[in-house]
């Protein structure tokens, strides 16, 4: 009896995981789009990743289940079929949702420190450790062991880091 | 001096967590900037909800300045968001048209009847094509276009009295000020 009990947590969280597989498999399946060619459903593959969905904005089209990403993935299909390049496609969807729609921000003036702000900040750290090293080296070793703390102080400041 | 460097780094992070927490409580980070602001709405041709033979156009909203409010009765936000177009859909001043999106027509008009009809005008967007070129990704949201037919203001979410007093009408304000 309470073995039997004790399964009942357990077969309810297998039901649990076997109707959102469900789920996501049925998605997938109540979806399909009529590509013409492998090449056409790489294409639009490609394409919907690099967009994002705006219901769950950490999804992309290909990937979200919300109704508006499906209509999303409709329209960018519809737009294939129209012969649009993939940068119209993108262009058409930001006039309509902005850049937020792209995954990757395009370079411009607001996301500058975006794009570069990691490479300023890995050569100002690279700045510290050769204006550290240098200073090391330069300063001779009895006179750090024997002078006053003003003089130390680089050398110490590296050590204490 | 120069041991009290890490002390400062250290200020510095704290004082940037502190920044990025304030701005995340003042930030919907999930709004997202209509770049349809201050562009000519988007055109449309959509059937009115009580009588779809009538088919409502941009051109045909012409000349004067409306609110087009995208609602739908699936939509929970919009319930709450419901009793405040009732009590102030009157005195905004401009008229009120309703955009009925991906709903059932049925639905939409009991949902209407339930809870009172705000709107002069209900136009229906069942397949949610015209809502994309509006740039619309949730409900409820709520465009002001001028009688030139351009978007002024957007608002995503639930328009609450607060939001009426501060943007809504300020933007509205502005408009009676350019016209002639």
């Amino acid at each position: 009896m309470s073995a039997a009990l004790r399964r009942v947590p357990f077969a309810l969280a297998l039901a649990l995981v076997l109707a959102l597989c469900c789920g996501v498999l049925s998605a997938q399946a109540i979806d399909p789009l009529p590509f013409k060619d492998h090449a056409e459903e790489t294409r639009f593959q490609h394409l919907t990743r690099e967009l994002r969905c705006l219901v769950c904005q950490n999804e992309n089209l290909a990937d979200s289940n919300a109704d508006l990403a499906r209509d999303l993935r409709h329209q960018v299909f519809d737009l294939m079929r129209q012969g649009k390049s993939d940068a119209e496609i993108k262009q058409y969807l930001v006039d309509r949702y902005s850049d937020f729609v792209l995954y990757d921000p395009p370079v411009q003036g607001s996301t500058l420190l975006l794009w570069f702000g990691p490479l300023a900040i890995l050569l100002a750290g690279a700045a510290v450790v050769v204006v550290t090293i240098r200073r090391r080296s330069r300063a001779p070793a009895p006179a750090t062991a024997g002078t006053g703390a003003n003089e130390r102080s680089p050398t110490d400041e590296g050590d204490d880091w | 001096m120069s041991r009290l460097v890490p002390f400062f780094g250290f200020l510095l992070l704290v004082a940037l967590f502190g920044f990025g927490i304030w701005w995340n409580t003042r930030h919907d980070q999930r709004e997202v900037p209509s770049p349809l602001i201050n562009k000519p709405a988007p055109a449309y041709a959509l059937p009115k909800l009580d009588d779809p033979a009538q088919t409502v156009t941009r051109e045909a909203m012409l000349g004067k300045p409306y609110l087009i409010n995208v609602f739908a009765s699936w939509c929970v936000a919009c319930g709450e968001e419901h009793p405040v177009l009732m009590s102030e859909g009157q005195r905004i001043g401009v008229p009120l048209v309703g955009y009925n999106y991906k709903d059932e027509p049925d639905e939409a008009k009991a949902w209407l009847a339930r809870h009172g009809n705000p709107y002069g005008l209900v136009i229906a967007d069942r397949e949610g094509r015209t809502a994309i070129d509006f740039g619309v990704y949730g409900a409820p949201e709520t465009f002001l276009v001028d009688a030139r037919g351009v978007i002024r203001y957007k608002r995503i979410g639930p328009l609450t009295p607060d939001v009426i007093e501060r943007e809504l009408k300020p933007a509205i304000a502005a408009l009676r000020k350019e016209a002639p």
